[in-house]
């Protein structure tokens, strides 16, 4: 680190002892074809959004315990976008971090779900259920991936979004059946958050290109209509009726949301490039 | 118990969480927590205390439904064993002919 940034000298020399993240980097030591990295990438940049997105509720939540969970969910999707980013970048010769950090928005391939707005809590938890839900059809179906790369991220994101699914259907069920105000704004933030999720589903040229080794989207619609209308029904809240949002974030078209998320988790690495800490 | 929300400044109530780390052994008090339920401890205590594989098997209990000794009466409570060795079965001779003692 230079030393003509005093924003960083006051806090002195900064040291963590080094932690072991390899364990996180599955599926690694290939190089991906072009579409399967440009797979791989809608996957990952959909886990490192809504990472950083649910990072934002740390030192926010309710409670420290609620606080932890939302830190762990959010830990368990870098997790996921770092094995997805790395496995993508083998393809064009770039990092984990060139593609987190070195990208602009039309090169995003996330999905306007994970853009949207969670400073509400329950906008949050109505965001986490419906893309759990989703990924939890899609890892389940990933787990047999003809791209053994795929399948092993798979292997291990499986278990961990369906603990996320889990965490966001107990948050439903208590706040609709909490105050009257609890249930009011909840469901006010399962209809605002419900255009979204028609994008998870949509069919196009790549996943079709990709029979076999991708997730074909149209068929884990089933599974996810099943999981999120059993949750309403015993929160006895009516399935969302509002149309589909215009959404095209899979070939980068996104919201102007995307643009302050993106400033807030690259300025640090373009203001410094290769800064270690 | 109060019912978190009821005021907006309501905490939620608190409860205690046992680990057990392995098969055969016994859980293990490992902390306290706050949640609004059981259920939700349960999930609490599985991120609080079991994220660096620490267990296998959680339970939690309000903390309410505890009732412990009081540490001021320590003294007379825990009295001293001192002088009371028949309490320490080591004095005994075995009979003979007893096995698998």
């Amino acid at each position: 680190m230079s030393a003509d940034h005093g924003l960083l000298d006051a806090h002195g020399e900064v040291s963590v002892d080094e932690t072991v993240l390899s364990d996180e980097m599955l599926g690694t030591g290939r190089v991906a074809e072009p579409e399967v990295a440009e797979y791989a990438m809608r996957l990952g940049d959909d886990a490192l959004i809504l990472s950083q997105q649910l990072s934002w509720w740390v030192s926010r939540a309710p409670e420290l315990e609620e606080d932890i969970a939302l830190g762990n969910i959010a830990l368990d999707l870098l997790g996921h976008a770092r094995a997805l980013l790395h496995f993508a970048g083998t393809a064009t010769g770039r990092s984990e971090d060139d593609l987190a950090y070195w990208r602009d928005e039309p090169e995003f391939r996330n999905c306007w779900l994970v853009e949207q707005p969670g400073t509400d809590f329950g906008d949050m938890i109505a965001r986490q259920l419906y893309f759990s839900a989703y990924q939890t059809q899609l890892y389940a179906a990933l787990l047999s991936s003809g791209d053994p790369s795929i399948a092993a991220i798979a292997g291990k994101a499986e278990r961990e979004v369906r603990y996320h699914l889990d965490h966001a259907v107990q948050w439903v069920l208590r706040l609709a059946g909490g105050t009257d105000e609890s249930r009011e704004r909840v469901i006010v933030s399962l209809n605002d958050m419900w255009p979204y999720v028609e994008e998870l589903f949509a069919d196009d040229a790549l996943t079709e290109s990709l029979e076999g080794i991708a997730a074909r989207p149209s068929s884990l619609r089933a599974g996810f209509d099943e999981t999120v209308g059993a949750v309403l029904a015993q929160a006895e809240i009516e399935t969302p009726a509002a149309k589909p949002a215009m959404a095209g974030g899979r070939q980068g078209r996104h919201s102007t949301l995307l643009g302050y998320i993106l400033a807030e988790l690259q300025w640090l690495a373009r203001r410094h490039p290769g800064a270690k800490w | 118990m109060s019912t978190p929300g009821e005021t907006g400044t309501e905490a939620w109530p608190l409860w205690e969480v046992f680990i057990r780390a392995n098969r055969g052994l016994s859980h293990v008090h490992a902390g306290s927590l706050h949640a609004p339920d059981a259920e939700m401890a349960l999930r609490n205590a599985r991120d609080l205390y079991t994220r660096r594989n620490e267990g296998v098997s959680i339970w939690v209990a309000p903390a309410t439904a505890f009732t412990t000794s009081d540490p001021d009466q320590k003294g007379a409570f825990f009295e001293s064993p001192a002088g009371k060795n028949y309490r320490h079965a080591i004095y005994y001779t075995r009979a003979e002919g007893v096995k698998h003692l």
